[in-house]
């Protein structure tokens, strides 16, 4: 198989998230794209990553995809199942997760997110599900990781509601603020990786995938989006790693529609 | 002391107009029968408090049983929005409904508070985000002992709880398997407590460090087979993983959602 040009953007989203993920981490999930992500490193290069949701299942290992963060699956495969004051006042706010995994539908310059609504809190052109555990985990891990697709309307230069910090209005939301994680450290999209700039903390293109030019990245960033001057190009998927997201995508789709 | 009653005269009992109700169940073991019972006694006026509002509170509210919502997460899991949760807050349908929105970890944290009868819950929370602007409920305070600046919450305290289980025994002890969210917090939380179970048993065959629910904090035990549907029960049946897309569908438009309900909870009379 020419792996080359034999894969979509979508599944080098996935793979790059994969790899950002290494044996040793505890990672807390979140469902949908950073579940598929978590779930390729841990049957891939990672087989001792301990995957936490914040249903109450600790260190699971789906044989399927979650279509929600509660599925019977999570609980199955788990080592243990606890409630979810404890997961999250014991085993996040504790201090024993490493990275948080994210998703979101607006991030800005700063890594912001927001997942509560588009346009005005008391009159909202669209109302988005809210916060739910991301708030406390991109604060109380100790780093973030977010993936998501790359287009215009995701990608804005302020969200219009931060319900979860990156680094604040004026990259400064963490300074200074005690037992507190690094928040985002890397933003994986289709077209590229992110990071924040060391001093400003605003995000950077540390990374373009094959075939991706800066030209459409900026066209699909709503501002003036940074290159960093030593520009890598991501490696590409291997042939076993699309292999294997392909097949739990097909073993996911299954199940899903055998109910 | 549990008494055993049927779902209809529970909620006819303990569910009064005006209530602050939490039914609640963490994507699994959501009380369905009960919130359709709810919906056929056309309970009004509710505040409904719930982590994760789910299928059925955007029914509750689309058939017009609600004043407000607390919640932290309103979305059709892996499938995308509340259709009924949005239209009552973006166009004021079937009425204008309060919301009042936390994170998981505030919510988590007030309903172990409200167990643990205490007015507040503490949490290392809320940094940076945007929802203490928007929520009132949210404060911060300084701790007494290193001068960290900490999130508060009021306590969750409801004037009924209402959870699913697996299963209950004569004595109306009830036994949760699985993943088993903040279900005892919600019941040791609030002034009454339903729990509706799948069956009811002789011996509830639980390991010593199970998550047992004493019949004594418990009011009224009410057996609903496949109660949780299409959320699931841990051991007698999966999520329907299906009826969740189609929601997604049936809840978009106002008159399949109204036709719906009335072919599915009104004209069933208590059979769905």
């Amino acid at each position: 198989m020419n792996t080359a040009t034999d894969y979509t953007s979508a599944e080098m989203m996935t793979v790059t998230a994969a790899r950002a993920l290494e044996n040793g981490m505890t990672c807390f999930v979140g469902i949908g794209l950073p579940s598929e992500a978590a779930n390729l490193a841990r049957l891939t290069h990672a087989p001792e990553v301990v995957l936490i949701y914040e249903s109450g299942t600790l260190q699971t290992k789906p044989d399927v995809l979650p279509l929600s963060i509660g599925d019977g699956e999570l609980c199955e495969s788990a080592l243990t199942t606890v409630s979810v004051p404890e997961m999250f006042r014991y085993w996040l706010q504790g201090g024993k997760v490493s990275v948080g995994f994210l998703g979101t539908a607006q991030i800005d310059r700063y890594a912001n997110l927001n997942t509560t609504l588009i346009g005005d809190y008391t009159a909202p052109k669209v109302r988005l599900p809210g916060g739910g555990g991301a708030p406390e985990i991109a604060t109380n891990a100790g780093e973030v990781f977010i993936t998501l697709k790359h287009s215009p309307r995701a990608f804005v230069r302020d969200v219009d509601f931060i319900t979860t910090l990156g680094f604040g209005r004026d990259g400064k939301g963490r300074d200074g603020v005690p037992n507190i994680g690094k928040g985002p450290t890397r933003v994986i999209t289709d077209l590229c990786v992110m990071k924040p700039d060391p001093v400003d903390r605003e995000l950077t293109v540390v990374s373009l995938h094959p075939g991706v030019s800066r030209e459409q990245v900026q066209e699909a960033t709503g501002w003036d989006i940074r290159f960093a001057p030593e520009l890598a190009a991501t490696p590409e998927p291997s042939d076993h790693e699309l292999a294997v997201l392909r097949e739990l995508k097909a073993r996911t789709e299954r199940a899903h529609s055998g109910q | 002391m549990a008494e055993i009653l049927s779902l209809s005269d529970a909620v006819k009992r303990y569910v009064e107009d005006g209530a602050t109700v939490a039914m609640e169940g963490f994507t699994h073991l959501i009380p369905f029968a009960a919130g359709h019972e709810v919906i056929r006694q056309r309970k009004r006026d509710l505040t409904l408090i719930r982590m994760t509002p789910d299928l059925v509170y955007d029914q509750l509210i689309g058939a017009g049983c609600v004043k407000k919502v607390i919640f932290s997460w309103g979305g059709n899991p892996g499938v995308g929005s509340l259709h009924r949760l949005r239209d009552a807050v973006e166009k004021g349908w079937p009425h204008q409904i309060e919301i009042l929105e936390h994170s998981h970890a505030a919510m988590a944290c007030a309903f172990e508070a409200g167990a643990a009868g205490l007015p507040l819950a503490v949490l290392r929370g809320y940094v940076g985000s945007e929802l203490p602007n928007v929520n009132e409920q949210i404060k911060f305070i300084e701790c007494p002992f290193t001068g960290e600046r900490l999130a508060a919450v009021p306590s969750v305290r409801p004037d009924v709880s209402i959870v699913h289980a697996q299963k209950a025994d004569r004595a109306g002890n009830v036994l949760v398997e699985g993943i088993i969210g903040v279900q005892k917090e919600a019941v040791l939380a609030a002034k009454h407590a339903i729990v509706t179970v799948e069956e009811i048993v002789d011996d509830l065959g639980a390991h010593p460090n199970a998550c047992v629910i004493p019949g004594w904090a418990i009011d009224a035990i009410a057996v609903a087979e496949k109660g949780s549907l299409p959320s699931y029960a841990h051991g007698y049946y999966p999520r329907d993983n299906r009826f969740y897309k189609e929601w997604d569908a049936i809840a978009r438009d106002r008159d399949a959602f109204t036709r719906w309900i009335d072919d599915n909870i009104i004209q069933t009379g208590g059979h769905a």
